[in-house]
């Protein structure tokens, strides 16, 4: 049974939520993710518990819980939220201390936010309000393509010569998408396509300074997606070990410093 | 559960007298539109208005309708009607939202004011394009359907430094609208008249800039919510005695606040200045989502675009043809820059927000880099909400709190 304090963070994400149990030297002791779903209360508690299982934990030892995400205000055993731009940020620093500039791709919308060296966020923007380059925008197309969301990464990766979207609309690209099936090209093709779509969508939202670093679900599952931006861009692209989770973890780091403790160390 | 906090900012006593005035001011109209006992004009909201006072006409402005489509929520039911008729989603949602509820037969003014059926109905129409071209294609439309006269100017656009090429211009064009007018108002023009109409609107605008500095007090007794719902008589009924009463009413007020150090928004922690259009619609509610956060969003440029310093009444043509070209909208961006910065150092403002309204790109200044060259300027952050004045099918309430309450966590922390 686990002695020492723990320090949770829940971030209820549009498609998942994800669940994270710090110890005080900051060390991921326990995590869960499930789908949202619609009782978002309901799926936080259940990832709290399972993560508390993993670490071999109570309730009882979690000395502060914070929230974040687009449920963050559903969350009823969290003591105070943060916005997920916030936690994005935090988490990212806790692994990468530098300036930076991160971008998140996730379900619903795409953040790109900037921190300068002490860790200080300097801006921040977040997709407009349409689906473009979104974990729905790839949703939508492995829909239109038949293809499960696994399929995809191992997909694009073998693309020889990929087709070009040019829409910023996602019904609008899925027409295109329709269009290039009628012609008969490569499945793989489309779907590094689909990738390559995603990113000058991602990118165009704000510019890269400094070091870059991917998170979200979208970057979890799909992976190529990270090289193919690496290639677009030309630098090195740096990905935290839980891409997904990196909200969740800022969301802890945030109840770990309101207890006083882990202050001034990221 | 982490509770959402409910916070009103003050309240402000004078909002009552408001509200006979602006009582008072549509009867009016609507008794004139019905017995045509008065000459109804109308008017773009920063147009020539006093000309037409001086004539004797009534003046109505469809944009303070616009307004209150949007403030009442009707402006989504009723922008499809003209969107069906020809008139795009993407252009101003005042314009679509006014023109869609007169092809419905509604009108908010029913609502607020017991007995009145319908907006009161032109002898003739002005407009300056000073603002933008989608004013003149709406009091257009109307001119057909009310087979009434349209009489416009037509301004210079994107202009730097004001020059006397630019005043004399629009000086002509405002002399001679005067003669089609007359004929409207079945009466001669009279220089006197347009004096003592010019002398009371410069006054007004004179108080009203008055009370919008007072936000520069720290802690500030004003909001940006406040500002955009007193303006109304300085749209309205500027040129008359009443709005410069109404003012003087109001100041003293917001000075009484000053004295006594009283906040518009408790605890004041962050002040904020708005660049762009209200968002209508949510005016009530985004005042509550600042005031939760301890945020003050005290100033705006908008609020700001009904003072008209350079009213001078011994030269009105000339004064009023500079007034209403050194009006910020009308401006380059270099000449928008200088002032938005002069503004933020006036109101002491921690942070700007920007809104870009979908349907205004001509009040959206967010479009050409503004947003961070100020930012270099100023060393202020900023943060750009995507919206509309009117149309909510285009504003994502949950991306705007996230953005909102992102911001201010990062003012928050750089702070501490
Ligand atoms: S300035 Fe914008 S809101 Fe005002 S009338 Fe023109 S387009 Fe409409």
């Amino acid at each position: 049974m686990a002695a020492e304090k723990l320090y949770a963070g829940t971030d209820v994400g549009s498609s998942w939520t994800k669940v994270v149990l710090l110890n005080p030297a900051k060390s991921l002791v326990g995590y869960c993710l499930k789908k949202s779903g619609t009782d978002f209360s309901a799926t936080a508690r259940r990832c709290l518990e399972a993560s508390l299982e993993m670490a071999d934990a109570r309730s009882e030892d979690i000395a502060c819980s914070f929230s974040t995400g687009y449920g963050r205000k559903n969350v009823d055993y969290a003591d105070d939220t943060r916005t997920e731009i916030g936690c994005h940020a935090k988490g990212c620093f806790h692994y990468f201390p530098s300036a930076m500039t991160i971008i998140d791709i996730g379900g619903q919308d795409n953040k790109i936010v900037k921190l300068d060296g002490s860790g200080q966020r300097t801006s921040f923007k977040m997709n407009r309000k349409c689906a473009a380059g979104t974990g729905a925008f790839l949703e939508e197309m492995a829909t239109r393509l038949d293809l499960s969301l696994d399929e995809m990464d191992r997909l694009a990766r073998q693309s020889t010569e990929m087709v070009k979207l040019g829409s910023f609309c996602t019904v609008f690209s899925a027409t295109e998408v329709l269009e290039n099936i009628r012609q008969g090209r490569k499945v793989a093709d489309i779907v590094k396509g689909v990738y390559f779509s995603m990113i000058r969508r991602v990118l165009e939202m704000d510019s890269l300074t400094e070091t870059v670093v991917m998170t979200g679900g979208v970057v979890a599952h799909n992976p190529y997606m990270v090289t193919m931006t690496e290639e677009l861009v030309g630098r090195k692209i740096m990905v935290p070990e839980h891409p997904q989770l990196t909200g969740a973890i800022g969301a802890a780091l945030y109840a770990m410093n309101s207890t006083g403790l882990g202050m001034n160390e990221d | 559960m982490t509770e959402e906090k409910i916070v009103e900012r003050k309240p402000i006593k004078a909002t009552k007298e408001m509200g006979r005035i602006m009582t008072a001011y549509y009867f009016q109209l609507n008794d004139a539109a019905r017995t045509h006992s008065q000459k109804i004009a109308w008017c773009t909201s920063v147009g020539p208005a006093e000309i037409l006072r001086s004539l004797g006409f009534l003046v109505y402005f469809p944009e303070n309708h616009g307004a209150m489509l949007g403030a009442s929520r009707m402006a989504t039911d009723t922008i499809p009607e003209a969107n069906a008729i020809g008139y795009s989603p993407d252009i101003c949602s005042y314009l679509t939202a006014d023109v869609g509820a007169y092809l419905k037969g509604v009108t908010p003014l029913s609502k607020a004011y017991k007995g009145i059926e319908s907006v009161p109905k032109p002898d003739v129409l002005v407009y300056n394009t000073n603002q933008c071209r989608d004013v003149q294609d709406w009091f257009a439309w109307y001119a057909r359907e009310f087979k009434a006269p349209l009489v416009g100017i037509e301004t210079h656009r994107g202009v730097g430094d004001v020059s006397d090429a630019h005043v004399e211009s629009i000086a002509k064009q405002m002399e001679a609208i005067v003669s089609p007018l007359e004929e409207v108002a079945g009466r001669k023009f009279d220089l006197e008249e347009l004096k003592r109409v010019l002398a009371l609107s410069r006054e007004c605008s004179e108080l009203w800039k008055q009370v919008l500095d007072t936000a520069s007090h720290t802690p500030s007794p004003l909001t940006f919510y406040d500002g955009a719902i007193h303006m109304g008589p300085a749209v309205v009924l500027r040129g008359t005695q009443q709005a410069v009463d109404y003012y003087r009413l109001l100041l003293a007020e917001l000075n009484e606040r000053i004295a006594n150090n009283v906040a518009a928004v408790e605890g004041e922690r962050h002040r904020l200045y708005w660049e762009g259009m209200p968002i209508w619609g949510r005016l009530s509610a985004h005042a509550k989502m600042f005031a939760a956060l301890s945020t003050c969003v005290l100033a705006s440029t908008y609020c700001n675009s009904w003072i008209f310093t350079a009213f001078d009444p011994d030269d009105p043509f000339t004064s009023m043809a500079r007034a209403y070209t050194e009006l910020f909208i009308v401006r380059s961006d270099e000449s928008k820059e200088r002032y938005i910065k002069q503004m933020i150092d006036f109101f002491k403002a921690d942070g700007v927000i920007y809104h870009d309204a979908k349907t205004c790109p001509n009040n959206s200044n967010c479009r050409y880099g503004m947003p961070q060259r100020m930012e270099r300027l100023t060393g202020l952050p900023s943060l750009i909400l995507h919206g509309d004045l009117n149309d909510l099918r285009l504003i994502s309430d949950e991306q705007t709190r996230t953005n909102v309450e992102a911001f201010v966590e990062q003012l928050e922390e750089n702070k501490t």
